[in-house]
């Protein structure tokens, strides 16, 4: 058995591509929902029920998303320029740690005005720096970044641990560690009143644009592509290498400090340890799902934030465990791999 | 400084070491085996998890606790034969592949866990593995107490290590593994199979990955939960490069690892002042620290992460 | 008489509408060794490649030692007794030399690998041949001439009695090939049979028996080493080719890229040492030589790609210290690079972006950090039309086009603004005769418009057919320069084997 490449890869091969791999993946996800004794259609049917059957879960669908856009976001830009950040974990706490930080301390008395964009500044720088670190070890000392990134995961989570715990420690939570508040004036406005859902989402989705038009329409963005198709091409046609790929970092890195600081300002206004339900590995997932495009990472964002929304409710009827919503986006991720190299390759023989 | 002095004549530090270090010679024998074949392994942390997750299982129901470790090992490597189909037939990624198995394979051992046993107020437990006495030996001064209290699972490592450095390096099977990771079409030209070396090596390295994990609920500890790998997955794929991928010196490795573990954790009760965490991050640095000093003069399998396709060079 | 251990038999191959191998015999003797001469493309590694079992041919039949060889199985070919030595060894670096031998020759499921035994018949092969290596020595750490003796002795291990070379002194120093040549002649005094594979006139002569010339896939000729010449084998070799344009009688201008003692050293090794020359406007300059002997070096050097290490390099008249890729691009340097889907394009990106990317700096393409698509994509199409590349447009993703087309568009992409000067590595290899008329004709429009093109190449023929003047390159020390119009197939086929070094000397 051989596979070749394929000459050309119809449009329609190309959208379908992941459509066929997330009806993949919840096929064997529906294969665990069957063991476990439910039915399968009902368990679907509810989870698109338990995420968008009422204004209020809809909403909460649109919330959770909003951190996972950005997430994938990162993972995708860094993917294309083949700089495996998988320090996005990290990165979202950071983010959201500086957030916290800085809002309850220098910046609790600011308008919300000045408070809002410095503290998005804030988080973002927070993430870039996690994620120069593997980087520029990789350049100076050919140290693979993926190990790197995912190590500083725990260290950034330990450095989180360490500040509420300590210095940050919010001193009306209990003895639960907890960070101090942003400021209200800080918090992000709600965009639907009653809800949990803020102009997080729109930051998310505009930013989900900016970086399809960088990437599509810039210098930056044609020399970052060149630089991860082709070290060799690129350099050959003058493209400084380590400057690009010091650039993706600082952009990859930097949303995914804002999701952290999103996060934070949008939902929660604090910190805890247990801030991110694993928002960076799904990013992760949601990159791969959308093709690492940039406005397929918004609708690949969405069918995961379906997938962990809805499964709630559904746990809930059916008793099944909400892991089910882990373990279907982790296949899709699997089931994608292998669409796209199916989309690519035929088999000969 | 004497704090220190008391820490490390105490033979309990030494007991933990071992202790400590179990997980990790599992887990980094793994890893060392996949990528001497050419394959990096990242789905090492969901394997170790699983393993951990299944192995308690069928002790629960009712398995023997070496049973308990051989159900883990046969799961890592069904993952590994997963891995391998991904990342040797197809020849994708092995960066993102084994991302996919570590987050495929942990969230199932959620699921299945959660599953099967229903939260509870406190976790259920297993009777896990005791240490065994050595006649004679055990009883000796400070050596006794200190090494040889284990429980079997670690006297196994100890005893791996030992062979696969003798595979590796004395068989013949060990020399067409390395001949693959180094230049598989060479391997191929002289006979030897490099899509069947590397399926084997990955999955039985994906199998030592998960009898590492289920070390944790079968001797370490005896109940599940979620989590409970906390990067030694991660940690034992930094050691493989600080062993140079070879089996002795990731022993060693594994080792020294653990003594600094089992050493910070006795420094941070001796020590105030110092919040807990910063003792918790020395692992991870420490990692980072050994893979930077360690990458460039490492001799990496020259042909790790590369796809093989009969007949493209 | 003596036995024939090899006879093909009207061997044939094709690779669409290129015919590899034609009908190609030949035989091989117990204890002779036999030359495949062959310039680039000339059907050699095909035919050595069906023998060994890496392609099954479209018709013929091959017998080793009487028995019929089934086609396409590797290991049949090795059973047989057949041993290959590649151009580019399948060594691994990080194992021992014992190692490397051992690999594959015990079953698998054994405990203990015989290191004893194999080590004491390594030894006495070594011995025999004359072949010394250390066992145990860690491969990457040895020589190439060293790794060639072990690639060898993996042959002898297994018992071959028919070795095939492939261009075996193709990375090695003359003083290495010489060592080659006492220990070839040693193997077939002692009853091995011997093929090796070669465009280089001198070590045909010096070491073969009988010389099989191969053009354009058939055998032309045949010869034993003793009734012919130097010459007659390059006429032989070269032969006459379809009409390639013709260089016109042109005046050249001023000096506009000058090398003055120039040396590059990379870990510790020359790749170039004191290389001069001086290119003027309007000229051809061919830079002819084996491969690997410092071409590569030369033209990333002027390329802006690699650094030098002393001399000067003065480009209008003016010592600029090192080019880098920038500043040859802004001095208005055109350049062709010898590994086009390597370096020349990248193949996922399409063929647009591959156009300007090294220019994207430039206002015309893009303004304040954006693109100008409209304005790439029309210089795309202008050069798509101007240097006739077909098979796609500029959305299309550039691997999908032919090799031909792509060296199209990468010299049109270099020849577009009129360059001052061109660098051309190997601009023809791996085309088809109508691309590489095409190139050719580029080429010598760009001269006749005023530029310096310098031509680096391995293609005789090539550099006769478009060079004003020559200067031969070998191991990294560059020729004086000969007018082309003065010298003939067979002066230059000296030149290329370093005559001249030793006349300097």
């Amino acid at each position: 058995m051989r596979f070749e490449r394929r000459e050309h890869r119809p449009l329609a091969l190309v959208i379908l591509t992941p459509l066929l791999a997330v009806a993949a993946a919840m096929a064997l996800s529906g294969l665990l929902i069957a063991a476990a004794g439910a039915p399968v259609l009902e368990a679907y049917w509810r989870i698109l029920v338990g995420a968008f059957g009422s204004r209020l879960s809809a909403t909460e669908t649109l919330t959770r998303a909003t951190p996972l856009m950005l997430t994938g976001l990162a993972a995708a830009v860094a993917f294309r320029a083949r700089v495996w950040n998988i320090g996005g974990e990290g990165q979202f706490y950071l983010g959201a740690i500086a957030v916290a930080a800085v809002g309850s301390r220098l910046l609790a008395d600011a308008p919300g005005f000045l408070s809002i964009p410095l503290l998005l500044v804030t988080g973002a720088v927070a993430g870039m720096i996690l994620l120069i670190v593997p980087l520029w070890l990789r350049l100076k000392f050919s140290v693979d970044e993926v190990v790197t990134s995912l190590l500083l995961n725990f260290v950034a989570v330990l450095v989180v641990s360490m500040l509420i715990d300590g210095p940050l420690k919010d001193p009306l939570a209990f003895g639960w560690p907890q960070s101090q508040a942003v400021p209200d004036a800080a918090m992000l406005p709600k965009l639907v009143a009653r809800s949990r859902l803020h102009w997080g989402v729109g930051i998310a989705l505009g930013l989900a644009f900016v970086v399809h038009f960088v990437q599509s329409r810039t210098v930056f963005g044609l020399k970052s592509r060149a630089a991860g198709l082709s070290p060799e091409g690129a350099i050959f046609a003058g493209v400084p290498l380590a400057r690009t790929l010091l650039l993706v970092a600082c952009l990859s890195g930097g949303l995914a400090g804002l999701a952290g600081a999103v996060e934070v300002m949008g939902v929660k206004g604090y910190v805890t340890t247990d801030l991110s339900p694993g928002f960076g590995y799904s990013g992760i997932v949601v990159a791969m799902l959308a093709g690492l495009h940039p406005l397929g990472v918004v609708l690949a964002a969405l069918f995961t934030a379906t997938m962990f929304v809805g499964a709630d409710g559904m746990s809930r009827a059916l008793k099944i465990p909400t892991y089910i919503a882990d373990v279907t986006v982790a296949l899709s991720l699997i089931t994608m791999l292998v669409a796209v190299f199916f989309a690519q390759y035929r088999i000969r023989r | 400084m004497s704090t220190v002095l008391d820490i490390v004549a105490s033979a309990g530090l030494w007991a933990a070491v071992l202790r400590i270090a179990t997980p990790l010679i599992f887990g980094t024998l793994g890893a060392l085996l996949c990528e001497r074949a050419g394959v990096l392994n990242l789905g090492i942390e969901g394997i170790m998890t699983f393993g951990a997750m299944i192995g308690w299982l069928a002790v629960y129901h009712g398995a023997d606790l070496w049973t308990g470790l051989l159900v883990a090992a046969l799961a890592g490597a069904v993952f590994g034969l997963l891995h391998a189909a991904l990342t040797v037939t197809l020849g994708l990624s092995q960066h993102v592949s084994g991302l996919g198995v570590t987050l495929f394979a942990s969230s199932l051992s959620y699921y299945l866990f959660r599953l099967i046993v229903p939260l509870a107020g406190s976790p259920p437990t297993i009777v896990p593995f005791q240490p065994i006495a050595i006649p004679g030996l055990t009883d000796l001064a400070f050596v006794g107490p200190a090494l040889l209290t284990q429980t079997p699972p670690t006297y196994l490592a100890l005893l791996l290590a030992l062979v696969l450095g003798y595979v590796v390096f004395r068989t013949p099977l060990g020399l067409a593994i390395r001949m693959t990771g180094e230049n598989p079409h060479a391997a191929e030209a002289q006979g030897v199979n490099p899509m069947a070396v590397r399926y084997g090596a990955v999955m039985v390295g994906s199998a030592l990955m998960a009898v590492g994990g289920a070390f944790l609920t079968l001797s370490a500890f005896n109940s599940f939960f979620p989590t409970m790998v906390q990067g030694r997955g991660w940690i034992s794929i930094a050691l493989v490069v600080f062993a140079s991928w070879r089996p002795g010196r990731a022993l060693f490795g594994a080792l020294l690892f653990a003594f600094f573990d089992a050493f910070q954790l006795r420094l941070q009760t001796a020590i105030d002042g110092v919040p807990y965490q910063v003792f918790l991050m020395t692992p991870y640095i420490l990692s980072i620290v050994a893979l930077c000093v360690m990458a460039r003069r490492a001799r990496v399998p020259q042909a790790l992460m590369q796809p093989y396709r009969r007949g493209e060079r | 008489m003596t036995e024939t251990v090899l006879e093909i038999d009207r061997v044939s191959k094709s690779f669409g509408d290129n015919k590899a191998n034609d009908a190609i015999s030949m035989t091989l003797a117990r204890g002779e060794i036999v030359a495949l001469l062959g310039e680039n493309g000339a059907g050699k590694t095909t035919l050595m490649s069906i023998l060994f079992g890496h392609y099954v041919p479209d018709e013929g039949h091959i017998h080793v030692f009487g028995a019929e060889l089934p086609p396409g199985r590797p290991r049949a070919a090795i059973h047989a007794g057949i041993g290959m030595v590649h151009q580019h060894f399948s060594l691994a670096s990080n194992l021992t030399v014992l190692e490397n031998v051992m690999t594959g020759t015990e079953t698998l499921w054994s405990w203990r690998s015989e290191t004893g035994r194999a080590r004491a018949k390594l030894t006495s092969l070594a011995e025999r041949f004359g072949l010394a290596v250390d066992p145990d020595a860690r491969l990457g750490d040895l020589s190439v001439g060293e790794q060639q003796r072990v690639e060898i002795l993996k042959a002898l291990y297994n018992d071959a009695r028919i070795l095939i070379l492939d261009e075996p002194t193709a990375v090695l120093t003359n003083l290495e090939a010489e060592t080659l040549f006492v220990t070839l002649k040693e193997m077939a005094r002692q009853g091995l049979s011997l093929i090796f594979i070669s465009h280089k006139l001198d070590e045909v002569m010096a070491a073969a028996d009988r010389v099989v010339v191969l053009r354009g896939g058939k055998v032309v000729a045949e010869r034993r080493a003793a009734d012919t010449s130097k010459a007659e084998l390059a006429e032989l070799m070269v032969g006459h080719r379809v009409a390639r344009p013709v260089r016109e009688a042109h005046e050249r201008g001023a000096s506009v890229l000058e090398a003055a003692a120039v040396s590059v050293r990379i870990d510790g090794v020359d790749r170039l040492k004191d290389v001069s020359f001086r290119l003027h406007a309007g000229e051809v300059l061919g830079i002819i030589g084996v491969s690997g002997n410092g071409q590569a070096a030369l033209a990333r050097m002027v390329s802006g790609t690699l650094a030098r290490s002393s001399g000067d390099i003065l480009l209008y008249g003016e010592a600029i210290g090192d080019l880098s890729v920038a500043g040859a691009i802004a001095a208005g340097i055109g350049r062709v690079p010898e590994d086009r889907t390597r370096d020349g394009a990248i193949g996922e990106m399409a063929v647009w972006e591959n156009v300007v990317l090294e220019r994207i700096d430039e206002p015309r393409f893009s303004r304040r950090g954006f693109v100008d698509r409209k304005a790439s994509i029309a210089f795309t199409e202008a050069i798509i039309s101007g240097f006739d590349v077909r098979g796609g447009g500029p959305l299309t993703r550039t691997r999908l086009l032919s090799g031909g087309n792509m060296q199209k568009l990468i010299l049109g992409r270099n020849l577009a603004d009129r360059p001052r000067i061109l660098i051309a590595a190997q601009p023809a290899r791996g085309l088809d005769e109508g691309a590489v008329a095409a190139v050719h004709a580029r080429i010598l429009d760009a001269r006749k418009a005023g530029t310096a093109v310098l031509l680096i190449s391995e293609d005789l023929d090539e550099v006769i057919g478009l060079a004003d003047r020559i200067q031969a390159i070998v191991g990294g020390r560059l020729s004086a320069p000969v007018s082309t119009d003065e010298v003939d197939a067979r002066a230059l086929g000296l030149m290329m084997a370093g005559a001249w070094k030793k006349e300097a000397a």
